[in-house]
C-alpha cells in the first residue's frame, strides 16, 4: 500500500516538475511547483520524516512560493507576447544534457541493488529507536541543539541578514 | 519502499530542474527551477536518512532555511533589476558578459 502511494506521489511530483519548467505563464509555473512541493511532502511522510514533511509544506509551499507569487504579481509578469523560452535547438541540447546527467546519476544502480549503502544495514528501525525515545520533533531537535548548535545559530544569523538585505535591496530610495 | 526508487526520483527531479535552468530566460522561473533542484537534493537526504541516521533530516532542515533566505534576497535583487530595466528577461542583462 505504501509502495502504491509512493508511486502515485512520485509520478505526480515528476509530472508537476515537468509542467513547471514548460509553462509560459509564470503563475502557472509557480502553481505547478507548489504541486511538486506537496507531492514531495507526502513522500517525506511516507518515508517516515513527519517533521520535515510538515516543514516542507509550511516553509516551502506556504512562505517561499507565496513570496514568489507576490513578486510575480508586483512585477505584473505573464503578459508578454514573446515567450521567454529558448529555441528548439537549446531545448534539444538541454534535454540531451539532462539525459546524460540522468544516465551518470543512474550508475549507482549499475552494480545491482544498493543493498546497504554506506555500509550500514537497512532500516527505518535506525530511526524508530530515536523517535520512540524523544518523539518525532525531539529526534531532530536533540542533534540540532546538541551537535549542530553552531550551525543553528549561524542559520539564524543568516536569516536575519536575509531579512535586512531583502528590505534594503527592494527599497526605492535608500 | 526501496531506497533506489527514492534516489531515482531525486535524480529525475534534479535533471528536470537542470533542464529548466538552461531552457528558461525569465529570471523568476529560473529561480523556481533552482528551488526544484534543491528539493531534489532534499529528497535524497531524507531518503538516505533511515540508512545513515537522523542527520539527513537535520541537514534538510538547514537546507530549507538557507533556501528561504536565498529566495528572499534573490527576489529582492530581481525586483531592483526590474525597476532599472523594466524586464526580467535575462537576455537583456549582458553588462558582465564577455
Amino acid at each position: 500500500m505504501i509502495q502504491v502511494l509512493f508511486w502515485f506521489f512520485a509520478v505526480l511530483a515528476g509530472a508537476s516538475a515537468l509542467l513547471t519548467v514548460t509553462r509560459r505563464n509564470p503563475v502557472s509555473s509557480a502553481l505547478w511547483l507548489i504541486g511538486t512541493f506537496f507531492s514531495l511532502a507526502a513522500i517525506y511522510t511516507l518515508l517516515g520524516a513527519f517533521f520535515i514533511g510538515i516543514i516542507q509544506i509550511l516553509v516551502y509551499a506556504g512562505a517561499i512560493m507565496v513570496l514568489f507569487l507576490f513578486v510575480i504579481m508586483l512585477l505584473n509578469l505573464g503578459n508578454d507576447h514573446e515567450a521567454d523560452i529558448r529555441s528548439h535547438t537549446w531545448k534539444a541540447l538541454a534535454g540531451g544534457g539532462a539525459l546524460v546527467m540522468l544516465a551518470m546519476l543512474a550508475r549507482i544502480f549499475a552494480g545491482g541493488e544498493p543493498a546497504s549503502p554506506l555500509g550500514r544495514t537497512a532500516g527505518p528501525d535506525v530511526l524508530a529507536a530515536q523517535v520512540a525515545e524523544h518523539g518525532t520533533v525531539g529526534a531532530i531537535a536533540v542533534p540540532m541543539y546538541g551537535e549542530y548548535m553552531i550551525l543553528l545559530q549561524a542559520t539564524a544569523i543568516l536569516l536575519l541578514i536575509a531579512c535586512v538585505g531583502a528590505v534594503v535591496l527592494a527599497k526605492r530610495k535608500v | 519502499m526501496p531506497l533506489s526508487w527514492t534516489l531515482a526520483l531525486s535524480a529525475i527531479l534534479f535533471s528536470i530542474g537542470t533542464f529548466g535552468v538552461v531552457i528558461r530566460r525569465n529570471a523568476i522561473i529560473l529561480f523556481m527551477c533552482v528551488e526544484l533542484m534543491l528539493n531534489a537534493v532534499n529528497l535524497a537526504f531524507v531518503g538516505l536518512s533511515p540508512y545513515a541516521g537522523i542527520q539527513g533530516q537535520v541537514y534538510v532542515f538547514f537546507v530549507i532555511a538557507v533556501a528561504a533566505a536565498e529566495a528572499a534576497v534573490g527576489l529582492a535583487i530581481i525586483i531592483s533589476v526590474f525597476r532599472h530595466s523594466e524586464s526580467v528577461d535575462i537576455k537583456n542583462f549582458r553588462l558582465l558578459r564577455w
